[in-house]
């Protein structure tokens, strides 16, 4: 198959929207945290357990949606360690973060253990199915690529626009960027900066553990242990390569994808055969190292991110 | 609620912090316990035997405390001039690929000659791989953590690649597998008999070895300086990048170590899952030691006590042996809160 084929091939921009999902859900909540002055190394963490959570809800009984639920809600619940660290007792924001990915991750495979003692491979439940939007989905190319998807991916863009809308036109959107560019402003105003910050990383935590909870309620239908397999990571460089602005962050996810989608596609070609499928894998990793030193030159970077805000301290 | 600076910490105010902090560790790996039906007494007395309960499990801890002392120095090296090195992973695995590229019989050299150079070469892998993440940060300021994450999934699908290809062994049926070290090649053990490769010595030396370049070098006066605050190092004369990057030569040298004392001492050979994610436990190892060279042994100590425990107590009653990993997560952020309190008392506002 020609590259161009492959590049016009509605499957093609239909497995890249599908694939840059769970992305979008968790940069959104990267960005979030990140906004309001907090790095949050948990979220490789926070999707494997959001992954889990979900997907074990609904095996025991919960509706799909029900499992988006929890998943968000074990999300939150980390956030809430995260922030209690990182906020008001101002840890080092890469110790804790790290720290909460170990726990999580290991907290995760042990109540799978315990819940499923005696599996040999994890059962199966009945993902959300595609759903094809009247009309829309009839159009050529752009139908079957952006609107035969699956309701959580539509919930993906939808939050995306909330996130835009909230951050850029309300009182709190302003309060939470404040609180990422000059908290010492914010307290002036009489707010607290220490809530905000909070706020943002629990509910910025909540999206990510969605973003894994795609993974087992949409994209798959079963739970297997590497199955973020560092996405978080790249989210974090998605946040960077999106200039923290949520529309760009999400196009970001989208390039992403389609690139992940290309080297899956390449891998079955005439260069899939020369080249090692190793080096394909390593593509989207590179991608996210390259889309760093990219931006690294632009200072639009959060001017109070990482730096801890204890009031009356200058 | 604010943090307040304590002046001259009491002796209570330095212990009672951390004591509390292990023995929350200890209340929540019991209360998992107890969720997995396992009685935690019965547990926790499982993990002990487990580690320590007889010549062979305790032979069994200290090789396994081996490579974590490694990654443990090189996290412990970097995080003290504030270079955030979660990479060693990948440099462990750069260097066991050099030992093995190295050690497998390609150069026929005396025992006294190869040891050496394998274990050179693995420091220098692992250092090179760390230099480019440092590199970039020094240069672009782009931030290491990420890149030395990110790196760590390149690198590991770069051996799986060399063990399917070019270092794939002839004979391993098929198995992604390196070939064998020769035996000129292999670290031997301390006493003949008992399973304990000279690769632990090696590992305390090491330890030994950076203590002395952080109190008695200028290398490790500067690492500190720029660890503590990179901007006033510069201005009092202090080459930060410098100091960087030599920070990442040798953390990275130290975590290419723990890879070529694995396959040389331990296993012989090279496979994919040389490393359960040493680099990673070795974040631990170094936080639980506050960063200091002599407390990483002690810390991989304990850290590998509770992993061989763990997966003897796993093997008798019925609690997963991720009980250990929880631990030690839990560990480290309760440490870290704890340090915290014994330098700042907690004021309502």
């Amino acid at each position: 198959m020609d590259l161009f084929d492959i590049l016009l091939s509605a499957s093609f921009w239909a497995a890249a929207i599908r694939i840059a999902s769970p992305l979008i859900f968790a940069t959104l909540g990267e960005l979030i945290c990140e906004r309001a002055g907090v790095l949050n190394l948990g979220i490789e963490g926070i999707m494997v357990a959001g992954a889990f959570a979900g997907w074990i809800a609904v095996w025991g009984g919960l509706p799909l949606w029900g499992g988006v639920a929890v998943a968000m809600i074990t999300g939150m619940m980390l956030g809430l360690v995260h922030s209690i660290l990182s906020v008001p007792f101002g840890l080092s924001q890469h110790v804790v973060g790290i720290g909460l990915t170990l726990l999580a991750t290991s907290l995760t495979f042990y109540t799978y253990r315990v819940v499923l003692p005696e599996v040999s491979s994890p059962p199966k439940i009945t993902a959300f199915q595609p759903y094809e939007i009247p009309l829309l989905s009839d159009l050529p190319i752009v139908g079957p690529a952006l609107f035969s998807q699956t309701p959580l991916t539509y919930a993906g863009f939808v939050l995306a626009g909330l996130t835009a809308v909230v951050l850029y036109r309300t009182p709190l959107g302003l309060a939470v960027r404040a609180a990422g560019e000059n908290p010492a402003a914010v307290a002036a105003q009489g707010l607290s900066v220490t809530a905000i910050r909070m706020g943002a990383v629990i509910v910025g935590s909540g999206f990510m553990a969605v973003g894994g909870a795609f993974l087992t309620l949409s994209a798959f239908d079963s739970f297997f242990f590497d199955m973020v397999n560092g996405r978080g990571w790249i989210c974090i460089a998605l946040v960077v390569f999106g200039a923290w602005k949520p529309g760009k962050a999400v196009l970001g996810a989208v390039l992403f994808a389609a690139f992940d989608a290309l080297q899956i596609r390449l891998q079955q070609t005439g260069i899939g055969a020369v080249v090692p499928y190793q080096v394909f894998l390593m593509l989207p990793y590179f991608l996210s190292i390259l889309a760093l030193v990219v931006m690294s030159r632009r200072a639009e970077i959060p001017a109070a991110l990482m730096v801890p805000f204890n009031k009356g301290e200058r | 609620m604010r943090l307040e600076p304590i002046e001259a910490p009491s002796p209570a105010r330095r212990i009672v912090p951390p004591a509390l902090a292990m023995a929350a560790t200890f209340l929540v790996a019991a209360a998992l316990a107890l969720i997995a039906g396992g009685n935690p007494f019965a547990v926790f007395g499982l993990i002990l035997t487990g580690a320590f309960g007889s010549k062979f499990a305790l032979l069994e801890t200290l090789n396994s405390a081996t490579p974590l002392i490694f990654t443990g120095l090189a996290i412990a090296v970097a995080f003290r001039a504030k270079l955030w090195n979660i990479g060693a992973e990948a440099q462990l695995y750069a260097g066991a690929v050099l030992t093995v590229i190295l050690g497998t019989g390609a150069l026929g050299l005396p025992s006294y000659l190869m040891l050496p150079l394998c274990g050179l070469a693995a420091m220098l892998a692992g250092a090179l791989l760390l230099l480019g993440p440092a590199l970039l940060k020094t240069r672009l300021g782009v931030d290491e953590v990420v890149t030395t994450l990110l790196f760590n999934f390149i690198f590991l699908l770069f051996v799986s690649y060399l063990l399917e290809g070019p270092l794939k062994d002839p004979m391993g049926m098929g198995w992604p597998k390196s070939a064998r070290l020769t035996s000129e090649a292999r670290l031997p053990r301390i006493v003949e008999g008992l399973r304990l490769h000279w690769g632990f010595a090696l590992a305390l030396v090491a330890a030994l070895l950076v203590w002395v370049i952080n109190t008695r070098t200028t290398l490790g006066y500067e690492m500190r300086a720029v660890g503590q605050n990179a901007e006033a190092a510069g201005f009092a004369g202090i080459p930060v990048t410098r100091v960087i990057l030599k920070t990442a030569l040798l953390s990275g040298g130290l975590a290419g170590l723990a890879g070529f004392s694995e396959v040389s001492g331990l296993k012989g050979a090279l496979t994919l899952d040389l490393s359960p994610g040493f680099g990673y436990t070795g974040i631990v190892v170094a936080m639980l030691a506050l960063l200091h060279p002599l407390g990483v042994v002690l810390a991989a100590l304990f850290v590998a006590a509770i992993f061989v425990g763990a997966d003897s107590m796993s093997r008798a009653v019925g609690v997963p042996s991720y009980i250990a990993d929880i631990m030690l997560a839990s560990a480290l952020l309760f440490m870290v809160l704890a340090i915290l309190l014994t330098k700042f008392r907690v004021r309502r506002d």
